[in-house]
This record gives C-alpha cells, sequence and structure tokens, in this order.
C-alpha cells in the first residue's frame, strides 16, 4: 500500500509545522500555486509505521550476507554514523565563516592527508560525490592537462572491455571518443592490443586494478610505460581498491589520477543507492587542476583553497563542497582502523574470497579464471548449467534470495558469459562464508534434480520475480491522485 | 581487529582449504617491486571511545550561532521521526536496489518519492536523484541539448540570477561538449531577469533558457512570461526552484501556457540537515516526452509472475551499466537516503504542513525586512519574494559578516565575490526556525557591527 493510500483529507501532524498559516499577503496571487500540493495526509505513527514497514522489504548488510560484487558491501560501523550526525556537524552551515569551521575543516584536511598516504598520491580534492563524478573530476583533469600544454589532438581514452560503465560514460562526457582494449585469456590486458591502440591521439587510459575478472592487472608497470610513452595520463578506478589497501599504492603502481569510492572502501554507507563519496587523488603533475574547494592549512589553522589558490582547477562540481556528511564517515572509518589496519582490509578480504572460490570450485562450481588468485572478488560461471539445465546466472541469483543472502553481481562483466562477480568483503565471519556456501551446494543440486524450483525463484520473498517489460511499456513513475 | 571477526582456528582452517601457507601468500601475483613498506601518515588505530571523545571536541570547536545564511542551504526543522527511520539498517546499509525481490523497501519509497516531487512541481516524471541542485542542473542542460533537436546552436541561456556555484558548476560538466553557457544580466532596479537583456536573443537560435524561482537573490522571476518567451524562440524552459516554496507557488509545470520542460532544484530543505554542504540531493522533473532523455534511475510499478504489484528499476537503457558511452549520464550511485529522508518529511508535514513551513519563511523574511527599513537599512530590488533579501550594509559585507559571527550571529553571505557591484551586500535568509526575538537580536548584532565598523 502506498502512503498515499493510507492518507485521509484533513489528517496531519500539527506539531511538525508551525502553528497556524502566516501571512502571506505579500505573495502576489500571481505567483501562488491554486490547489494544495497533493502529499499524503496521514499521522505521525501512520508515517513511522508504514517507513519502518517498508524498510522491512529490504536486504541489508545489517540482516543479510551481501556479498554483491564490486560494491563491497562491509560493515558500515555505527559509530561513524553517530559521530558524524553530532549535532555540531549537522548545524554547520557550508557558508559558515572559517572562523567557526575549525573543527569541522581538520577533519577534511586529515582525511585528504590519509588518503594520500594509502593511495601514494601527491594531493586530494574531497568534492566528488560520487565514484562517477570522480571519474568525471579525473578524466576533465586529463583534459586540461594536455590542454594547458597546448597538446590538443589528444582525442580518445582507452577503456578495457571489462570496465564499469560509468568509465566509457564519463570519457564521453568529457568529449572523448572511446576505444575498447580487449582482454586475454588470463584476465589481463591484452597488451598487444594496447600497442596497437595507444598514439598520438591517446589522452589517458581508464583502468580498474584489480580489474573487474577479480585479478590483479600483473603487467601494470607495462601498462604505464605503453601509456605514458605515447604522452598519455593513466586514470585509476578506485572501485576495487578494498583489495590492495595498504598493500599497493595506485601512485606507485603508475597512476596519474585516481577517484576513491569512499562508500566502498572506507565504509560508509550505501544507504538503497547513495549517497557516495569520490574523492579524487592526483600526482605532481596534476596538481593544479584538481577540482575545488580543498582543504590547506597554514600554521594551526585550516581554509579553503578555491580558484584564488587553483586558478588551473577544473572548477567546482558541487554547489559547497560535497558530501560532507559522508567524508566525516570515512574519516571515523578511518582513525577507528589505523595505518595497522588498512592492509588487514586487503588481508582478509582477500582470505575470504579465495576460501569462498576454493570451497565454491570444490563443489563443482566453473571459475572464470582458475588459475589465477581471487583478489577481494572471483567469478564463477554458469554456463555449463545454463547450456545443460537451462539454469542461467539470474535464476542462481534469486534462488539465494530464498536462503537468506543476497544475491552477488550478476551478469558484469560483461564479457564473462552467465556471470557472478562474488565478493564477500573483510567483515564477515567463517561461519557466514559457510553457510553460504552451503546455499550454493543446495542451489547446484537443485539444478539438476529440480530446475524449475530454480527457474521460478524466489519464492520467500513478498514478490516473485517481475514483469520487467511491462515497467518500461506501460510506464508508470507516480502515484496518480485521480487513479488512486 | 576492527570489524573483522576472524579467529587464529578460522584462518588456519581458511588457508588449509586454499591450499595456502598463510595470508600473505595469496598475493603472489603482485610484482614484489610494487608493495607499499608501511603508511606513514595514517595514525595508528584509536578506539570508539577515543574517537568520539575527538569528535565531540571538534563538533563542539564549531558554534554557528544564530543563523541567517542560506544561499541555497536552508535550516529548517526536522522532525525527530526522519532521521530515525532513515538510520534504520534495512535503509543504510542497503545497496541499489538491482535485486528488485529483496529491495521493495527502497524501491517503493522512491516511487513515492517520484509521485511527491511530480505533484510539487507540476511534471509527471522524476528521477530518482542526481547529487545536488547545482550538478542536476548541469544534467538539465546537458537533457535539453539531447532533447531539443532543433536547436543546432548548443546555446544555453544563464541568467546571472541564477546561484553562482550552479552556473560555476554547470560550466565545469558541460565545458567539453561544445555547449555554450551565455550570461543574461538583471536588472539592478528589481533583481530579475532583465527582459531587455532576453529581448536581444529573439529570433537566434537558443536551445534552453534557465529560469530561477525564486532566484538566487530570493526575488520571485516573472517565470510565465519567461517560459513563454523560451518556447516561443524554440528554446526549452528549464525551472530552477526551491522545493519547500512550491507549498505556496505555482508549479513550474504550469508556467506560461505549456509550462516548464524540466525543472531541478536542491532537495536539502526537505528533511537534510545543513551539514557542512552535504549529502543532500538533486531532483529533476520532466514532461513525459522527455523521459528517455533523463539522466538516473527511476522506478517504476509493475507486476510480479503472480500479478501481485511491485516496483522496480525501469528504463535502464538509458544508464551507464547498459548503455555505456552511449549513456545519458555517467551517474550510477545517487543521493538514495537522503531521499528516503525528503520522503518521509514530506509525508511528516503533509500539504498543510509544508505550506505553513514556506508562509512562516514569506513571513519572517517580511518581517525582518521591515525592522530593517524602519532601522534606515536599504533593501534593493521588488519586494517580491520568498524567504531571501539583499541587504546593503553600506561596509564591505565579508568584513560585516566577521563582526556578527563574533557575536555570535551568523548574518548572511556576502555577495562581493560573486557579484561585485553587490560587495557592499549581503544575502539574508529566514526561515520558520526564526522567532520575532531572533529578529530583534539580528538587528541589534547588525547595528553594532556596523557601527563598529564605520567607526
Amino acid at each position: 500500500m502506498l502512503i498515499f493510500e493510507r492518507s485521509r483529507p484533513g489528517r496531519r501532524t500539527p506539531s511538525q509545522a508551525p502553528a497556524g498559516r502566516a501571512d502571506v499577503a505579500a505573495l502576489p496571487e500571481r505567483f501562488r500555486r491554486r490547489r494544495p500540493a497533493p502529499l499524503p495526509e496521514v499521522s505521525e505513527l501512520d508515517v513511522v509505521r508504514h517507513y519502518t514497514r517498508l524498510s522491512q522489504k529490504n536486504f541489508s548488510i545489517d540482516t543479510h550476507f551481501y556479498p554483491l560484487g564490486s560494491c563491497t558491501m562491509k560493515y558500515n560501523p555505527r559509530v561513524c554514523n553517530s559521530l558524524a550526525m553530532l549535532p555540531g556537524f549537522l548545524r554547520r552551515h557550508p557558508h559558515a565563516p572559517e572562523s567557526v569551521s575549525q573543527g569541522f575543516l581538520s577533519c577534511m584536511f586529515e582525511l585528504q592527508e590519509m588518503l594520500k598516504d594509502v593511495t601514494g598520491m601527491q594531493a586530494v580534492s574531497l568534492t566528488p560525490m560520487a565514484g562517477a563524478q570522480g571519474e568525471f573530476a579525473g578524466v576533465a583533469m586529463i583534459h586540461a592537462y594536455h590542454k594547458a600544454r597546448g597538446d590538443e589532438g589528444r582525442t580518445e581514452i582507452l577503456v578495457p572491455d571489462a570496465a564499469h560503465g560509468t568509465n566509457p560514460a564519463t570519457a564521453t562526457m568529457c568529449g572523448y571518443a572511446v576505444r575498447e582494449i580487449p582482454t586475454d585469456a588470463s584476465g589481463d590486458v591484452d597488451m598487444e592490443a594496447l600497442k596497437a591502440a595507444v598514439g598520438p591521439a591517446t589522452a589517458g587510459i581508464m583502468l580498474t586494478n584489480p580489474s573487474t575478472l577479480g585479478v590483479f592487472e600483473r603487467r601494470i608497470h607495462e601498462i604505464a610505460q605503453v601509456v605514458h610513452d605515447a604522452g598519455g595520463l593513466l586514470y585509476y578506478d578506485g572501485a576495487n581498491l578494498n583489495a590492495i589497501l595498504g598493500k599497493v599504492r595506485p601512485g606507485d603502481m603508475g597512476f596519474d589520477v585516481i577517484h576513491m569510492n569512499l562508500h566502498k572502501t572506507f565504509s560508509t554507507p550505501h544507504g538503497g543507492g547513495g549517497p557516495g563519496a569520490g574523492a579524487v587523488g592526483v600526482s605532481e603533475r596534476l596538481k593544479p587542476f584538481l577540482p575545488i574547494p580543498v582543504v590547506g592549512r597554514e600554521g594551526d589553522r585550516y581554509r579553503w583553497l578555491t580558484e584564488r589558490d587553483l586558478p588551473q582547477s577544473i572548477g567546482r562540481l558541487s554547489a559547497f563542497a560535497g558530501n560532507a556528511g559522508v567524508l566525516l564517515r570515512a574519516y571515523v572509518y578511518m582513525r577507528l582502523l589505523g595505518r595497522e589496519g588498512m592492509p588487514r582490509v586487503a588481508d582478509y578480504s582477500t582470505l575470504n574470497a579465495n576460501y569462498v572460490m576454493a570451497r565454491l570450485r570444490s563443489l563443482g562450481y566453473d571459475l572464470a579464471f582458475p588459475e589465477r588468485r581471487a583478489t577481494h572478488e572471483f567469478i564463477v560461471t554458469l554456463r555449463r548449467q545454463a547450456k545443460a539445465q537451462g539454469v542461467t546466472a539470474m535464476d542462481v541469483a534469486k534462488r539465494l534470495l530464498d536462503y537468506g543472502f543476497h544475491a552477488p553481481t550478476t551478469y558484469f562483466p560483461l564479457l564473462v558469459p552467465e556471470c557472478l562477480l562474488i565478493e564477500p568483503t573483510e567483515t564477515e565471519s567463517k561461519e557466514t562464508l559457510d553457510a553460504y556456501v552451503e546455499a550454493m551446494a543446495k542451489i547446484l543440486e537443485e539444478a539438476a534434480s529440480e530446475p524449475e524450483t530454480v527457474k521460478g525463484a524466489p519464492h520467500t520473498q513478498p514478490n516473485r520475480r517481475f514483469d520487467e517489460v511491462r515497467a518500461a511499456r506501460e510506464l508508470d513513475v507516480a502515484w496518480q491522485p485521480e487513479a488512486g | 581487529m576492527p570489524f573483522i571477526p576472524h579467529t587464529d582456528t578460522d584462518v588456519r582452517e581458511m588457508l588449509a582449504a586454499i591450499g595456502a601457507d598463510s595470508i600473505e601468500t595469496l598475493f603472489d601475483e603482485i610484482p614484489a617491486a610494487l608493495r607499499v613498506d608501511g603508511l606513514n601518515a595514517i595514525p595508528p588505530a584509536v578506539g570508539e571511545m577515543e574517537i568520539t571523545r575527538l569528535m565531540e571536541a571538534r563538533a563542539a570547536q564549531d558554534v554557528m550561532g544564530l543563523n541567517f545564511i542560506g544561499a541555497g542551504a536552508y535550516e529548517h526543522h526536522i522532525p525527530a521521526a526522519v532521521w530515525q527511520i532513515v538510520t534504520r539498517g534495512e535503509f543504510y546499509s542497503a545497496y541499489t536496489p538491482y535485486q528488485a525481490e529483496a529491495s521493495q523497501g527502497t524501491l517503493q519509497v522512491i516511487y513515492e518519492y517520484q509521485s511527491m516531487m511530480a505533484g510539487l512541481t507540476g511534471l509527471p516524471i522524476s528521477n530518482a536523484s542526481l547529487y545536488d541542485g547545482a550538478s542536476a542542473l548541469s544534467e538539465a542542460v546537458l537533457m535539453a541539448v539531447r532533447a531539443n533537436r532543433r536547436s543546432k546552436s548548443q546555446r544555453v541561456l544563464m541568467p546571472l540570477t541564477v546561484h553562482p556555484a550552479y552556473r560555476s558548476v554547470t560550466r565545469s560538466i558541460v565545458a567539453s561538449q561544445g555547449i555554450e553557457i551565455v550570461d543574461v544580466p538583471f536588472d539592478p532596479a528589481t533583481g530579475r531577469v532583465d527582459p531587455a537583456a532576453l529581448a536581444v536573443f529573439a529570433g537566434e537560435d537558443i536551445t534552453a533558457l534557465v529560469i530561477p524561482q525564486p532566484n538566487f537573490f530570493g526575488v520571485l522571476e516573472e517565470v510565465d512570461a519567461l517560459t513563454d518567451w523560451a518556447h516561443a524562440n524554440g528554446a526549452q524552459a528549464i525551472g530552477v526552484v526551491n522545493p519547500v516554496s512550491l507549498a505556496l507557488l505555482t508549479p513550474p509545470g504550469q508556467w506560461g501556457q505549456q509550462g516548464v520542460d524540466m525543472v531541478v532544484g536542491d532537495g536539502q530543505p526537505l528533511g537534510a540537515p545543513l551539514s557542512s554542504g552535504g549529502p543532500y540531493f538533486g531532483f529533476l522533473c520532466c514532461r513525459k516526452e522527455h523521459v528517455r532523455q533523463m539522466p538516473g534511475r527511476i522506478v517504476g510499478r509493475t507486476v510480479d509472475a503472480d500479478g501481485r504489484p511491485g516496483f522496480v528499476l525501469t528504463l535502464q537503457a538509458r544508464e551507464q551499466h547498459i548503455r555505456r558511452s552511449k549513456a545519458t549520464s555517467n551517474i550510477c550511485t545517487n543521493q538514495g537516503l537522503v531521499v528516503t529522508a525528503a520522503t518521509i518529511h514530506m509525508a511528516l508535514l503533509g500539504p498543510e504542513g509544508l505550506e505553513r513551513v514556506a508562509g512562516a519563511c514569506v513571513e519572517g523574511c517580511g518581517s525582518l525586512v521591515a525592522r530593517l527599513r524602519a532601522r534606515g537599512f536599504e533593501i534593493p530590488f521588488t519586494d517580491e519574494r520568498f524567504h531571501e533579501f539583499v541587504l546593503r550594509v553600506g561596509v564591505d559585507g565579508e568584513a560585516l559578516l566577521a563582526r556578527m559571527a563574533a557575536a555570535g550571529v551568523l548574518g548572511g553571505h556576502a555577495l562581493g565575490g560573486d557579484y561585485p557591484e553587490l560587495s557592499d551586500a549581503i544575502l539574508v535568509c529566514v526561515t520558520e526556525t526564526k522567532t520575532a526575538a531572533d529578529l530583534d537580536r539580528y538587528v541589534a548584532v547588525l547595528e553594532q557591527a556596523r557601527a563598529d565598523l564605520a567607526g
């Protein structure tokens, strides 16, 4: 039932709004709305109960194992939330003078410093509001760099075929043509194809390492050399930073610019789709182009650095300074883990992934890259089951919901048929992983003995599979007062 | 180990199952030369008690005082229930609802949000959110360029009465796509888009006109005439609005003869705390014919295999994970949790509650204007406004505000940086949170600060 269907004319929650109607005679008639906005009229208890019940229809990290590949669904520590929501932080207006903002600014400055350290970059801007905006910032900086050197003929961005969809979409938004680079049989970038593709038109390459195939790109040094020799720059997509945190730094691998998904690696919540934070880090040569504002320190005072300090900046990406509340959560998380905690994230996320991979392999699941180590994630392919029993990756994903586990990422990366991308994260215990493996074992049996059960899943959720074609054809994206 | 549950026994058993000697072995594909040997700038770990003490001290350092700053981020009362529900783990720690059967809670919330935004704006299609109002305007400009197939110029008229940061962000984002953003001056008498300045462009190939309501100065623009001008000149009309004001003001879908083509704004006033500038969310609503040009996620209602109603992400062929380099935008993560807050906030206030909030803003703002006029202050521009006004202070705005802040009042936003001709003016905001006593205190602190500076 929709909140609108609980609405009764005249029902309201009077303590939430100013008492009485104000005098708005100063507002001329020609600017006024003729009919009240069609919002629901409900009581406070109606609202609390309705949205509490809706929340219970969600899978979440707090309630379920959520091994969604490339999304890093690790536990979001509660203290990060409660400290980011201290009244002093919540009440701070973004335009508050620096004289009454030193507490907040000091957290942001230290966060910049910690992110520089853990990525091996020379400077960081926290302003991008999600991974895709961080990518935009990164590619825009590459663009600004070439332009500042008068090197205008670089019109292409290279993107491996395994990349996230945001990579090519970002390159397009920055005015570049996208050139795809194939992957070789073992999951690494095809070096011959790369060498053939680079040239005077190459502005840069966008790489994720470990790649979305769940393996570490072993020839990263050689890739960096080939691209740099051609005059291009290297962009690091930080989606998979969890796997190498404190072990290898993108700056040391030769990357010129990176974005970090703080909502993945640094455990800020995903919130049902956001908000995230996509901080960017740069090498020395891209420093002048960082998006503003950045926090600077002079003596023991902190201040915003703006156009005046960074005249070559690619500019502003948000009305203020990005998703400050998310950044505070990441700051608390990094302080709790400390320098010794960073490599442990990589250690245990890698241990968990390799453990689940080994167990699934022994059950008879096919691995996309059986000869490779898993990083923090790995790929199972159900090509064989799809052919033999008609049971697809989607069917297995939906059946997992019945067993109380969120599905892994399905059908991504696009180049592995019928794939499941599985990322357990470091915060899950062996017991949880064992229970998940057991569910995967049962599903494999069911695929052989009762495939219809798997194909018809889920059976225990509030809904069965949806008619997505109808959703797109008979578009219903808003409740209509007349129809409701 | 914080947040890592493994015992030594677990690790031994897991390594045995893998067939590896140590965790270190699992990293043997990484070239040894690349390995980092310790981190220096990150301090050693602290416990929850220590970090709590530290953060409480830092939060306490930033004493805001009485806040009259608006300029795109507005202080409103947020009912206690909003963030108590939003931070339930089931909303807080869920992912993007790609697995619809396991995400009906989030999906229904977004559908209800889209419905509420459609109701407020008078345009039938809303997406599931963008990052903030500024990035939403950039996306709307890109969308208008795609949607206006008759226009070849890629010229977008941008009044100087649009929030300066929105203009600046839009320039950053559309810079490399060959789109020309053309400034349109305002009339210094009214603070509105200057009709004569707009008339210069009549008959030219213009792709879109941006129309703020209220504008950055708090002034109400002649939106009907502007919308009709855009359409008469073959341009798309893009509204930029404050969502709370829409409880009182004409919905953009009804501006002029046909209504705007798309409308954007920042959703912060609907339940998001000021929080140093974010997370907020951007909203974007459009006419039905533009739906396939819409960036970002959209939730649709459909039925399942048993005919039961439910919700899914729909029209995904517009998005980057399907269309890659041909997507309508690169956006993936949006501001879902803040949208959840806004939905609950709007449900709690209802049509009358939101109207009372908007009305109290208008009345409070008028009341402060009257007090200041009575004390001889100059308030330029028209008096037809929502909840902000420009105040001439006769001295440097920045300097005055620093004085006021020292006296515990954040007196407004200095305008000189963005409008050099207004360097002796500040932008002041009054919301429903301010009492008559607050307004009196404002006037007293302002007069004292001005006297100190003048003396």
